[in-house]
């Protein structure tokens, strides 16, 4: 059966508080720790960040941590302006990249977990190998069997506006982890993020795979256990809409069998 | 037992089922059937409510009480049914026990949509 509660060596504990001594502007982190090395519980640590000597964003306040408070505070990041997707966490209860979310946009106490229920690597960072097995599984290129013209693949304004919404998906995950049916079923429902790319291939006009992509995806777990409450597009922080990308590919699936 | 396999085989699996398509289908024309006929159900039950068991019975066995009693009571327990179904796929992860349950609720909407036909026929056609 799905899990309600935690298991036992996953219940989170009081960790750590830093304080900012001599600080008038504080803000105030909990941070999900966790880490393989020390056979412990996972555990919150907080701290306290002068905001008088911090960026705007959260990712600021990371990486002020880490480099002023507690260098072994683990997360991923790289881009900081929301487009390689490293960055993404459980911020104030929602899945968000940590380096667009303003610091200022949250009231009080500021929660930072890990993606949901994906196993943890360390700290922040989610084990997102499953995952990217998925986006394999939907081999995600372009499929065409007519012989490569000379030039480029001739595609209409109006063709290439269908990719549009689906092309900015930076893979985050966001969207995966806040999906309680990727939650009990992650390895057999492939999830929003995966679908949407699955999508964008299947509506490319240059692809010549439409049929056997269809036939990939037409599974009671690969596809159907997305029931539409759209915590997906709510919690994309590109605002994307996985929700209607996986609607679009039950509508060609009914097309095609009814 | 420890899942060595790799996460692409593990993700792989046995494949696509290469159905499910009907099942989501059916659930959403016999929601729609549904709110034809239960609105049916409601609003002649306010305009005219039988009281009493030979009134009932007289109700019943009205031709187009029947005829649309007949289509919602199977209706409603298909729709169930699919339903049910889908929600034992969401948490029950036993094998076994996914089978077992889906087989079983199965049995219980056949049994129970045509133990209520056979109720109708009888008061309609059984003395």
């Amino acid at each position: 059966m799905a899990e309600f509660t935690l298991p036992a060596n996953s219940k989170i504990g009081v960790g750590d508080t830093y304080k900012a001594e001599g600080a008038t502007n504080i803000k105030t982190f909990k941070v999900y720790r966790w880490t393989p090395d020390d056979g412990k519980n996972p555990r919150i640590d907080t701290y306290e960040v002068d905001m008088d000597s911090c960026g705007p964003m959260i990712l600021d306040a990371l990486i002020k941590i880490k480099n002023e408070t507690d260098s072994s505070l683990t997360f991923r990041r790289s881009c900081r302006e929301g487009v390689c997707g490293s960055c993404a966490m459980n911020i104030d209860g929602t899945n968000t990249l940590a380096c667009t979310k303003y610091i200022a946009d949250v009231p009080g106490d500021i929660k930072i977990y890990p993606l949901p229920h994906m196993p943890v690597v360390k700290d922040l960072v989610p084990d997102l190998n499953v995952a990217y097995a998925q986006l394999a599984s939907i081999e995600p290129w372009l499929k065409n069997e007519s012989p490569a013209p000379e030039r480029e693949r001739l595609q209409s304004p109006e063709e290439r506006a269908k990719l549009d919404g689906l092309w900015e998906c930076i893979l985050c995950f966001s969207c995966t982890t806040s999906c309680p049916s990727y939650w009990w079923n992650g390895e057999r429902y492939l999830g929003p993020a995966v679908l949407l790319q699955a999508y964008r291939w299947i509506v490319d006009s240059r692809d010549e795979a439409t049929g056997e992509r269809l036939d990939q995806l037409e599974d009671p777990f690969r596809l159907y256990r997305c029931h539409t409450i759209m915590n997906c597009t709510k919690t994309c922080p590109k605002s994307l809409n996985p929700a209607k990308a996986i609607a679009e590919i039950k509508k060609m699936m009914v097309e095609r069998a009814v | 037992m420890t899942d060595l396999r790799s996460p692409v085989a593990r993700v792989r699996g046995l494949g696509s089922a290469k159905s499910g398509t009907h099942h989501w289908w059916h659930q959403r024309v016999s929601a729609v059937a549904l709110i034809l006929l239960v609105t049916w159900f409601v609003v002649s039950l306010i305009l005219n409510a039988p009281a009493g068991q030979a009134n009932v019975r007289a109700w019943v066995s009205s031709p187009v009480t029947m005829v649309m009693l007949i289509m919602t009571i199977p209706f409603g327990l298909w729709h169930a049914a699919l339903g049910m179904q889908v929600v034992i796929e969401d948490y029950v992860h036993s094998e076994g026990m996914k089978i077992g349950l889906i087989l079983l609720i199965k049995c219980l909407a056949v049994l129970a949509a045509v133990s209520a036909v056979v109720a109708m026929l009888r008061m309609a056609f059984g003395g």
